[in-house]
């Protein structure tokens, strides 16, 4: 097969799974390391750098990197790597010093951010420093969107989410309009900003279609609207009974919100099965751990009521059948309907995005779905100066994508305004540094650590169900921390084959623990994978395949389970084996070059 | 040599043996040997042949004398008996113990300084008597313990790495036990484990002096241009008289080989070895001209390998003295201290 091209930063990006399963490419192995270090500010800042609210994101991430991790190939479960991103928060020390500074003369560029979320911000952070002045608008009175409104403080304090939001709204370039409502596009496309930013979220709940809904409408509430009223204090108490429809995290949020609310009896009723349910699997964990059930294969047929006070709620029964064409439907199972009284009822089923304030007429376009055409990769609406970023984009997703968004809108918005083509995308900063310092000694922690993960300790039920303000995880110490992070297998650092140097003695062969490494004959791929020293049956992950070596072998090396302990390199007479670290940043706009590959 | 251990962690589909062994279970302590040693190639494929073998790793001795070569049984069987013997003793030490228990699987590893200088007596007079056991010597014609001196194996006019240039006639091991009765006779080389892992599985199955000299590259003293020993030559020199599948039973193979392509020899206790001719006239089971065939390759400066020489049907020391068959370990006080009456019955018949 054609050999491996090492030199394109995707190969090695890749392997290290985490990294690039983080849609905002977060530098994981090089932060766990810094905290195992006990360096926690750097560790803060290695994050900041790439993910802006690593404190917010440390107790709120949808984790995309944890099914991604390599360690959860070789043994039962991933590195706790979104705890761990809170333990740099929770220990490090000021940092303010250590971020960009603003310019106190600007580019003479004004850009305005709809919308105080995670990708609004992530846009005004990016671009400050370069001399923007970024106008952000949002109709609530502090930022912070979505991360303010929806998510529950017991699960996120509010002084992280003021603390990570201050590091962009409080050190100049940019100006905030809070309490302000923007109610016309055409409006604030005349003030004559040179680029405008959409990051307006999808702020409609879905509501609940079905006999009863209107006459009980007094108990019934929609979800995300319900937190953020919870969130800002308008809501304080709930019935004792309480529904909550919906199987996904803001349903969660819900039930568990309800109980610290009164709520004695929280059911969470799906329509679908529990395996199916749109929720983190933890999230799931800790609701039921807090003693609220969750109730499958329920449909909602009917509200009860009586004098226009809410009595209950009645369901239907469904099973999971696949049709004539293999597609999942839900059928009734002729089981008789199911009826859970309540005195309210929470609907978290889903999210909508609107945009009643954009005028059809300026060039915008949206889909059949209202939402707006985008190019993917520059977010760039059909309006030139006007691009989308976060939920308001592709709809609702989460965190730690409407910073990824943000990063690449800003990208986007400098090279507009720069006059350059929004489509040529810098490429990533990529740096490749040799660990070697001795015969064996290496300068990463190379042993590989046989724990198993250490659960994050949490605050015992009577304590957290009484107060809706009291953090229910209490994060790692510094000792848990420093375990956890040695379970990291430094995935980052990449097992660099040079055939050249090579006399094929079979040593690193011999030595591997995970069996990876094979010199054999060349083939296509398909066969070669099948024919390597362990078979290498996961496609996901590459072989990376070298030639040009005396026998006229070819090396194959299946990176799926590699631990990443250098024996390799260790056991190499002729140092054809080197372990390189590689650390990428992914674009961002030009100037704000301060990133992570500072820190090595 | 490294300092951390090997990871404990495996492979996920790491598969296991008849036992529930996987292979990593076969191994030892991680190696001190210089990185690049051909001998941690040659603890790699025992612990390979182990692990198909489903050999209980407490039915194995490994017996070794003193160098590089004879720190290797601390690499790999972990779970076996062991005994690091005086230098170039091995074979007595072996033999003793043989005898006192022949129900174990003896394993001697030495090297080309152990069995063809110091210990050369003891490893002639191990394989003329027949004792049943491996017997395998890490070949790299070098003494890289003492920072490579020419050793009795290395060959007449090769190279020392600083360019001395070697006078004396070498030790030809492999003619030496097929002159002296070894009845499983095989030559590898450490960089070759699809050779090397079915010759040793073989050698394991075989009740008789099974010896395999297996050529192992000293990558410090002796891996240079002029070396005979070095990866480079001895992949161009090596002529492989055969191909060798060891079948147990277990997993049965399946392949077509075309008719006189392959021959196969069934050993005592059932195991069937499967010889893929490479080389139409080759006979391994005629001791004479495996000697004759061995001596003209040479001449023509080709380092023959595969398996030289089986004899299906061995005799070993056991049978020889008659023994009793019971290790001596487990008869009782008065088995194994019969009394001055037996002495003297003993001596009356001597008379």
């Amino acid at each position: 097969m054609t050999p491996t091209d090492i030199s394109n930063p995707d190969y090695f990006h890749k392997v290290v799974d985490c990294q690039w399963a983080c849609p905002a490419h977060t530098p994981v192995p090089e932060y766990i390391r810094l905290i195992a270090a006990g360096r926690y500010s750097d560790a803060y800042m290695v994050n900041w750098h790439s993910n802006v609210f690593p404190g917010v994101l440390g107790r709120t991430c949808d984790r995309p990197c944890e099914p991604a991790c390599r360690r959860g190939r070789v043994e039962e479960e991933p590195v706790a790597i979104c705890r761990l991103k809170r333990v740099a928060a929770d220990n490090k020390e000021d940092v303010l010093a250590r971020m960009p500074a603003i310019p106190s003369v600007g580019n003479g560029k004004r850009i305005a951010c709809i919308g105080a979320g995670p990708a609004s911000l992530t846009v005004a952070r990016d671009l400050a420093p370069l001399g923007y002045e970024v106008h952000v608008y949002d109709e609530q009175a502090k930022g912070g969107g979505f991360i303010r409104s929806q998510i529950p403080r017991f699960r996120l304090p509010e002084s992280v989410i003021d603390e990570e939001v201050g590091y962009i709204t409080g050190r100049g370039g940019v100006v905030t309009h809070y309490n302000q409502r923007v109610g016309s596009l055409r409006a604030l496309l005349g003030e004559g900003y040179d680029a405008v930013f959409v990051g307006a979220g999808a702020p409609r709940g879905r509501d609940l279609d079905v006999p009863g809904r209107r006459e009980a409408a007094a108990n019934i509430h929609i979800g995300i609207d319900w937190l953020s009223s919870v969130s800002f204090g308008h809501i304080e108490k709930v019935g004792r009974r309480v529904i909550v429809l919906g199987g996904g995290n803001t349903a969660m949020d819900c039930c568990r919100s309800a109980r610290r609310l009164g709520g004695e009896q929280v059911t969470v009723v799906v329509r679908s099965g529990f395996e199916e349910m749109k929720a983190s699997p933890w999230e799931k964990e800790d609701a039921l751990k807090e003693g609220i059930p969750i109730r499958n294969f329920l449909v909602p047929k009917q509200v009860l009521h009586e004098d226009g006070r809410l009595t209950g709620m009645v369901f239907e029964a469904v099973k999971a059948e696949r049709d004539a064409k293999g597609r999942r439907q839900l059928v009734p199972s002729g089981e008789p309907d199911v009826v859970i009284e309540a005195n309210d009822v929470l609907v978290a089923i889903g999210q909508e995005n609107a945009f009643p304030w954009i005028e059809g007429d300026l060039g915008i376009e949206f889909d059949r779905w209202g939402l707006p055409k985008l190019d993917e990769a520059t977010l760039q609406s059909t309006l030139p100066q006007v691009f989308f970023g976060g939920d308001a984009a592709f709809g609702p997703k989460n965190i730690i994508w409407a910073v990824a968004h943000g990063h690449q809108a800003a990208v986007s918005i400098d090279l507009f305004c720069r006059g350059e083509d929004v489509s040529q995308r810098p490429p990533p900063d990529v740096v490749m540094s040799s660990q070697k310092m001795g015969i064996h000694e290496w300068s990463y922690d190379s042993a590989v650590s046989l724990d198993l993960r250490f659960k994050v300790p949490h605050a015992e039920n009577e304590v957290a169900l009484r107060d809706i303000k009291t953090e229910v995880e209490l994060g790692y110490d510094r000792e848990l921390a420093f375990k956890e992070a040695q379970r990291c297998l430094n995935c980052d650092v990449q097992t660099v084959f040079s055939a050249k140097l090579c006399i094929e003695c079979d040593a690193c062969v011999d030595i591997c623990p995970v069996d990876c490494i094979t010199f054999t004959e060349d083939g296509e791929e398909m066969e070669l994978r099948d024919r390597l020293k362990m078979p290498a049956h996961n496609l996901e992950q590459a072989i990376y395949v070298a030639d040009g070596l005396k026998t006229g072998r070819v090396m194959a090396k299946d990176e799926d389970v590699c631990l990443h302990c250098g024996m390799c390199a260790e056991r190499c007479p002729t140092g054809a084996w080197d372990m390189q670290k590689f650390l990428l940043e992914s674009a961002k706009p030009k100037a704000e070059r301060v990133h992570a590959c500072a820190i090595r | 040599m490294s300092f951390l251990p090997k990871p404990k962690l495996h492979h996920p589909k790491l598969p296991t043996n008849a036992l529930g062994y996987t292979r990593r279970d076969y191994e030892g302590a991680i190696s001190t040997l210089c990185a690049g040693c051909g001998h941690d190639s040659i603890s790699a494929a025992i612990i390979q042949a182990c692990f198909e073998l489903d050999i209980e790793p407490h039915r194995v001795a490994k017996m070794s004398g003193i160098g590089c070569s004879s720190k290797t049984p601390d690499y790999f069987l972990g779970a076996s008996h062991g005994f690091n013997s005086v230098h170039g003793r091995m074979p007595s030490v072996l033999t003793g113990a043989n005898l006192a228990n022949r129900e174990l699987l003896y394993l001697g590893v030495s090297g080309d300084g152990d069995s063809a200088s110091i210990g050369f007596g003891q490893f002639a007079h191990s394989i003329r008597r027949g004792v049943n056991m491996t017997y395998i010597v890490e070949n790299n014609g070098v003494y890289g313990l003492t920072k490579g001196q020419f050793s009795a194996t290395s060959d007449k006019g090769s190279k020392a790495k600083k360019g001395t240039v070697n006078t004396d006639e070498a030790i030809d091991l492999i003619g030496i036990a097929l002159q002296l009765g070894a009845t499983y006779v095989a030559r590898s080389f450490s960089g070759d484990k699809d050779q090397l892992v079915p010759l040793i599985k073989g050698a394991m199955r075989h009740d008789g002096p099974a010896f395999i000299d297996c050529i192992s590259p000293c990558v410090a003293f002796n891996n240079h241009e002029g070396s005979t020993k070095s990866y480079d030559f001895v992949r161009e020199h090596n002529e492989a008289m055969n191909r060798l599948d060891v079948i147990t039973g277990r997993a049965p193979i399946t392949a077509d080989y075309a008719p006189g392509e392959v021959r196969e020899v069934e050993q005592h206790d059932g195991s069937i070895l499967r010889l893929r001719k490479l080389h139409a006239e080759y006979d391994p089971t005629d001791r004479v001209a495996a000697m004759n065939h061995l001596h003209e390759r040479k001449a023509a400066g080709e380092i023959v390998t595969g398996l030289l020489f089986i004899d299906p049907d061995p005799r070993d020391l056991h049978a020889n003295l008659g023994t009793v068959a019971r290790p001596l370990n487990r008869l009782g006080d008065a088995a194994l201290v019969p009394g001055a009456a037996a002495l003297e019955a003993i001596n009356a018949g001597l008379r």
